[in-house]
Order: C-alpha cells, then structure tokens, then sequence
C-alpha cells in the first residue's frame, strides 16, 4: 500500500485501510525497540522539527526517541528559549522552518487547528502531536496498537472510554478510528463533561459506569484534567472518583480479561485506582512502548520513501 | 508480474531442487560440519530457499540448523529514490548470532546492494564469526565489491534482460526465467 499523505492531523483523514497499513509497519518497528542495538539508519539526512507549544512529556520523548531511532536529525523548539516569547507568530516561525529545509514538522499547541494551519503554510510534513480539545491522532494509533495486540483485532470489541470526555482530544481521536475499525464505543462521564452532542461521532453515550462495565474488552481512563476543572464541573475529586474512578473491584464487573489503557499522565487515586495502574490488567507502560514503534512507522511512512504519490 | 517476454527456461523445478540440494552440502562441507551455522533468509525469496537448506541438511546430517528472516527495506540505500514504499516485514532472527558462521541465503545476486543492506542490518544484531553468502542465481552486473560463496547457477545476463525466480512458497509455479526487458 501507498502513503499518500502528506501530513497528519487527524485520524478522519484515514481509512480503515491507512490505520491498518501504519499498525503492521509498526510491528517490525516493536522489533526493532527490543534489539541491543536500536539505531536504523533508513533516515539518515532527514531532519525533523519538534515543535511543542504545550508542555509535554512523554509525547515529545517518544517522538525523539522514535526519529533518533531512525536515524532522522532533531531540532527541539522549545517556546521559552525561542522567538515565540519575543512574539514571533506562528507563520513566521512556519516560514523560518521552511527556509531551513525542515522535512517534517511535529507540533502541539494550545489552539485547535494550529497544525492544520502550519500544514497549509510548509513544504514539510506536519503531524499533528496534540492540538487544543481538537485532536491527538499518534495517541490514537498506539492506542489502536496496543487494542490489537491484546485484543487480536477490532470488530465488535467494546471499548469504554471513561472521564473528561469534553475537554479529551484523546477521545475524540479515538473514538474516530475505533468505530471505522468496527469496535463498539462508550463515552461515560459525569454530564457536565460529556455532552450528548458527541454522539455525531457514532458513539454510545453513557453516565453510569457500572452498568456499562459488563462485556467490556478495553477500558480506557482519561485524565482528569485538575487544571481545567476550576469552573466547578466536577463537584468534587471524591465524588468523581466515587462515580467514574477504576478499582480493581470494579473491573471485575466486566466478567472478562479487560485490559486497562490510561493515556497518561495519570492522577493516581482519581480517575484509576493505584493498585490497578500497576495490575496484570493495566497496559500502560506498553501503550508508552507502543508509542514508540507507531510513531516510528508514521514517520517512516511519511517521510521515508519517494514523494511522487502524495496527494495532500 | 514482470513487464516484457520471458526469453529463456533456465531452471525446472528439478533444476532447481538439485542446485540446493548441492548448496546445502556445500554449505556443511565448507564448515567442516554444521557446529555454530545458522541460516539467516533474505526477504522474500531468501526466506523459503533458507528453509529448505534447513530441511536438506537436515535429512543427512539430522541436525536443524537455526533460521532466521531479515527485512532489508530500513537499511535500503535508495529509499528516497522510488515511489512505490515497500511494505515493511519483521525481521525474526530467534537467537544470537554472536561468533556464529551465519549464511545468508537470496534468491538473486545482481547489483550487490540488497547483500549490502543485509550485511548492515545483521551487523546492527550482533558479530558473527563469519558471514557467507549463498544465493540461487548470479547474474553479475555488481555495483559493489561483493561475491557470493555458494551459487545455484551462474547466469551471464546483459543489462536488457532480468531474471526472476518462482518458487512455490510465494509463486504460482515453481522455475527460474529469464526475460528481455521492453
């Protein structure tokens, strides 16, 4: 199959088939994280541009570890040092990108719909690595990675994600991809933070969790996002952990192996219960190693081969 | 698949069958035994020749030797050079190939830079003692200082004509041809 994609902003722009293409490379690439020596030199020459306008961890390393692997040269753009804070604009840091030659181009922003601006402006591939309340797209696919390993595919698998459903790009993303691969989708959080118009995405909407956990093959944690929670949606951190919080007693209830995902970072003792995050069950530190292999076969993807075929 | 007329037959299928029935002996005689061999088959066609060495060798020395596949396409010299990317495959080489004499199988010898990759990406999984190199066919034509240690056949081919080899495994049939490109 041919990539014929320029950039990635969201995973809407995928087919059933693209998403599938990137999870099979991405098995040779999880072979690739377990040799002694990890280092290809499939993108030597290569240059890519991280880009994070919003503080992050583990998305920005496993980025950088992904292209170092490969081979690629990396230029971390951190705001503090950088012209941002001297008020340069997004276009005109665009702009000083493209004059260096960059080949691709990862970036997270505060703002929605920032990298599809940078995509239209640049030459260079652009990856979306989280924007807004928009989109996370890699988050997603090491999240279908991770289902796939566990779970053997997709079709009529149910998958719960749980929690700040409203302010989750995580979610979002998610919830696009694992419908066109056939799973079945629950939404479950407290009202004022999954409203019932997200059912456009072709998604169940639920408030109650225990009723939904019966049958359930993944379920997913989101972050309960503290910095986001001023406004008073959530009446309290207990009461929400009394109603949406993952125990160990509580999965039990599914009646079946459930695996258990968490996008990170976690708040321990809210959303999912500490002895749980460290389970059998829990997938969490595999969905971290997972992260490195997609974004591995993503980049590959876009920028390994020739570019004759690329269509947008 | 191949664009163009095939010219010439230049192995059956009994051809073919004696051709890596002689390599394997080769292989074990060379080793003086197969103490500390292991096949390692080069995609696509590598990988099926190197099982059946494995089973050769197997019948009269009843020993199975360890095989492994490798995947060159990440270590590929011309990657941003053709359009259609190649869909990447695990490599699986199960155990260490540290100070083992690894033989690595194909099923063509032509420019030299798909052995080229290969030598990298075994390199990146360890040091073996020795790398040898067993291919089906060898039609010359090398870009790089490269010979092979065992060959099925050696074919003298001009820069006009391609050869391709089916083998059941991945094929239809099962014979080597050679073609006049159009």
């Amino acid at each position: 199959m041919q990539w014929m994609h320029k950039d990635l902003l969201d995973i809407d722009n995928l087919t059933a088939q693209e998403i599938e293409h990137i999870l099979q490379t991405a098995v040779p690439m999880k072979e690739v994280l377990a040799r002694p020596i990890k280092k290809l030199p499939t993108l030597r020459g290569k240059s890519i541009a991280l880009m994070f306008y919003e503080s992050s961890t583990r998305t920005r390393t496993s980025f950088e570890t992904a292209a170092k692997i490969l081979g690629a040269d990396i230029t971390n753009f951190s705001v503090a040092q950088s012209s941002v804070s001297k008020g340069e604009s997004l276009l005109d840091t665009a702009k000083t990108l493209q004059a260096m030659n960059i080949d691709l181009v990862v970036i997270r922003h505060t703002s929605s719909g920032a990298p599809e601006f940078l995509a239209e402006w640049l030459t260079a591939g652009v990856i979306n690595g989280g924007d807004g309340q928009h989109a996370h797209p890699t988050q997603a696919l090491l999240d279908y990675f991770t289902i796939k390993d566990h779970l053997g595919g997709f079709k009529g698998k149910k998958i719960l994600i749980i929690g700040d459903v409203l302010h989750s790009r995580v979610a979002r993303s998610n919830a696009l991809g694992l419908k066109k691969l056939g799973a079945e989708v629950t939404f479950i959080g407290p009202p004022t933070l999954l409203s019932p118009e997200m059912k456009y995405l072709g998604v169940k909407i639920s408030y109650d969790l225990d009723k939904e956990l019966p049958g359930a093959d993944a379920v997913m944690a989101l972050r309960l996002q503290l910095e986001r929670q001023q406004s008073g949606l959530v009446p309290s951190i207990r009461e929400y952990n009394r109603l949406y919080g993952l125990t160990r007693e509580r999965i039990e209830k599914t009646g079946k192996p459930t695996i258990v995902m968490h996008p990170g970072p976690m708040n321990r003792g809210v959303e999912i219960a500490s002895d749980l995050a460290d389970s059998v069950q829990s997938v969490i530190e595999e969905q971290v190693t997972n992260g490195v292999a997609v974004r591995m076969a993503l980049i590959y993807l876009m920028i390994g081969g020739g570019t004759a075929n690329v269509v947008d | 698949m191949m664009e163009g007329t095939p010219k010439n037959r230049i192995m059956d299928e009994d051809g073919i069958r004696r051709a890596i029935s002689r390599i394997s002996h080769e292989i074990v005689e060379k080793s003086k035994g197969t103490e500390n061999l292991v096949l390692v088959g080069v995609r696509t066609r590598g990988v099926p020749l190197a099982e059946r060495i494995q089973e050769r060798i197997l019948e009269f020395e009843n020993v199975r030797l360890p095989l492994g596949l490798l995947d060159i396409t990440l270590y590929r010299d011309d990657l941003s050079m053709i359009d259609v990317q190649p869909v990447l495959h695990e490599t699986r080489v199960p155990f260490s190939i540290e100070g083992k004499t690894l033989i690595l199988i194909d099923d063509v010898l032509f420019t030299g830079r798909t052995v080229r990759a290969a030598l990298n990406a075994l390199i990146d999984l360890g040091r073996p003692h020795k790398i040898q190199l067993a291919v089906l066919i060898d039609r010359g034509h090398r870009e790089l200082p490269i010979r092979a240690d065992f060959v099925g056949k050696n074919v003298p081919t001009s820069s006009r004509e391609t050869i391709s080899v089916c083998l059941k495994e991945t094929d239809e049939n099962e014979e080597v041809l050679l073609w006049e490109k159009l």
